[in-house]
């Protein structure tokens, strides 16, 4: 117990160094999460009206980035995204730069994230009713506003459980990138407890941070759920 | 996953020779990729592997005894705590309730730290365990990593048992009662046999994602596959090879796992209406 005096957030504790590794954590989430839903809305688009190719492809994509440990994707995509940037920098005549953790990892989990989401999203829109859109079509609506005005809309409420799920994962996964090193929640709190030897009460201050986020993040999603399902015949009836 | 491939080329078996999953395109690709591995093969450095090959093979074994023994543990954990959310009384609901929402709300790599290095930091410091026969057990780190894992996977399908539980239709359950079974026949025979028939695509999915986990606790020097290839990367220098190997590995792996599941589903019974 009486180490709980570390968690202070001045100098001899290490309170701060845990918050900062917090925000890291938060940042990078936040990112990847965006990251995701873009690659995620291309994605479903993708495999419901793209060609053959496109489709394969694809599937390609979902299915070796959600059978391969993320762990594995982010060293493999770190290394070769680096490499990759170099190689173009040097061959134009440029110096070689360190890419930053921060985009780093937003860009590894956001490709991660993309594939998740693509599932997530194509299911959503396949369950907007097929009247809808087909309407909007022989109203003579471009595709780009039938997608702004009718699906994307129509599906946020069938989309919103699966997004909360890759939300929580984004949170979770931010926790890997403490393996390449970076200084997120989980990296800061390690180095915290193997400085002061006291292991639990970090782990668990770093537990209950998470858990902080993940709580209300979820109480968040439930707002916003209820929002998308607005104006929805209400499922049950009373009695 | 639905293939919507497979739906939109089946009007060309009617007329080509080709099968319905094979259009031309495929084939293009296919070729494309087998390129592909033809080019990994011949340019990438490949030397390593005769000299790390029982090393691997060990790692692999390893890797599947860690998904193996979790996910059976694990799964005999989320059982009662499924059955204590669905139905228990509220001193046994809320523990659980506890207890999964904790497990899914933290990330499983601090869990595994917390276990290792706080446990681990402990009980050196208690005399009783010191002196136990247990203690040459407990001063390896694969316990802890069997122990983290199992409780990851209890923690996620704690919550997935719960609602499988709950979707049993009662009268399956008012039957069995008006027969005169006891209830834990009731439990073994009707209520969890349903159960987890509902929830095997669920299971599956889940069995994937412990699979992707196990990598994790190579950050406590347990000697799995990726602990292996993280060796070779450090003996040889070499990056991308080891990675690559690891991809196929867990692939393959994965896909054993997706095959089972569906053999699985297969054998459960459908009923005619």
């Amino acid at each position: 117990m009486e180490t709980l005096s570390l968690l202070a957030l001045e100098p001899p504790g290490w309170g701060a160094n845990l918050l900062r590794g917090l925000v890291n954590s938060i940042q990078i989430a936040l990112g990847a999460f965006a990251l995701g839903l873009l690659i995620g809305t291309a994605g479903a688009y993708g495999k419901l009206y793209g060609g053959r190719v496109t489709r394969d492809l694809l599937a390609i994509y979902t299915t070796v980035v959600r059978a391969v440990p993320e762990l594995i994707l982010i060293l493999i995509l770190y290394f070769a995204v680096t490499d990759a940037v170099n190689q173009v920098l040097l061959s134009f005549g440029y110096p070689r730069i360190q890419i930053s953790g921060v985009v780093a990892g937003i860009a590894v989990l956001g490709v991660v994230q993309g594939a998740y989401a693509t599932e997530v999203l194509r299911g959503a829109i396949m369950a907007v009713p097929s009247g809808q859109i087909e309407a909007a079509r022989s109203m003579g609506m471009p595709p780009l506003m039938l997608a702004r005005r009718i699906t994307l809309p129509a599906m946020l409420a069938f989309a919103m459980p699966g997004m909360a799920n890759l939300w929580l994962i984004a949170t979770k996964d931010t926790a890997l990138l403490a393996v390449v090193g970076f200084a997120e929640l989980t990296l800061e709190t390690r180095q915290a407890a193997a400085t002061t030897k006291a292991f639990f009460t970090f782990y668990m201050a770093a537990g209950v941070l998470y858990l902080i986020v993940t709580l209300t993040s979820g109480l968040l999603f439930g707002r916003i759920e209820r929002w998308a399902r607005r104006g929805e015949p209400a499922l049950r009836r009373a009695g | 996953m639905s293939e919507p491939g497979l739906t939109a080329s089946a009007p060309a078996r009617a007329g080509g020779r080709l099968p319905a999953w094979l259009p031309p395109h495929r084939i293009v690709l296919a070729l494309i990729g087998l390129s592909l591995v033809w080019w990994c093969a011949g340019t990438l450095r490949w030397g390593w592997l005769p000299d790390y090959g029982w090393l691997i093979v060990a790692g692999i074994w390893r890797t599947i005894w860690l998904v193996v023994v979790t996910t059976l543990l694990g799964f005999a954990l989320a059982v009662p705590l499924g059955l204590a959310q669905a139905v228990g009384p509220w001193y046994l609901a809320l523990p659980a309730r506890v207890f999964c929402t904790v497990i899914r709300g933290t990330p499983l790599l601090l869990q595994v730290w917390l276990l290792y290095f706080g446990l681990g930091s402990l009980f050196p410091s208690i005399p009783w365990i010191r002196d136990s026969d247990l203690w040459p057990l407990l001063r390896q780190a694969w316990p802890y990593a069997v122990l983290a894992l199992t409780l990851s996977y209890a923690g996620y399908e704690g919550e997935v048992m719960r609602g499988a539980f709950k979707s049993v239709p009662r009268g399956q359950l008012e039957a069995a009662q008006a027969m005169g079974m006891p209830r834990l026949t009731i439990l073994s025979r009707i209520w969890l046999p349903q159960a987890v028939m509902q929830v095997l695509p669920t299971l599956g999915g889940e069995t994937v994602l412990q699979l992707k986990a196990t990598p994790l606790v190579a950050t406590i020097t347990v000697v799995e596959i990726y602990a292996v290839a993280s060796r070779v990367r450090q003996d040889t220098l070499i990056v991308y090879e080891p990675l690559l190997l690891l991809a196929v590995v867990y692939l393959a792996l994965a896909g054993v796992i997706v095959l089972g599941f569906r053999w699985l589903e297969g054998r459960v019974p459908v009923r005619g209406v």
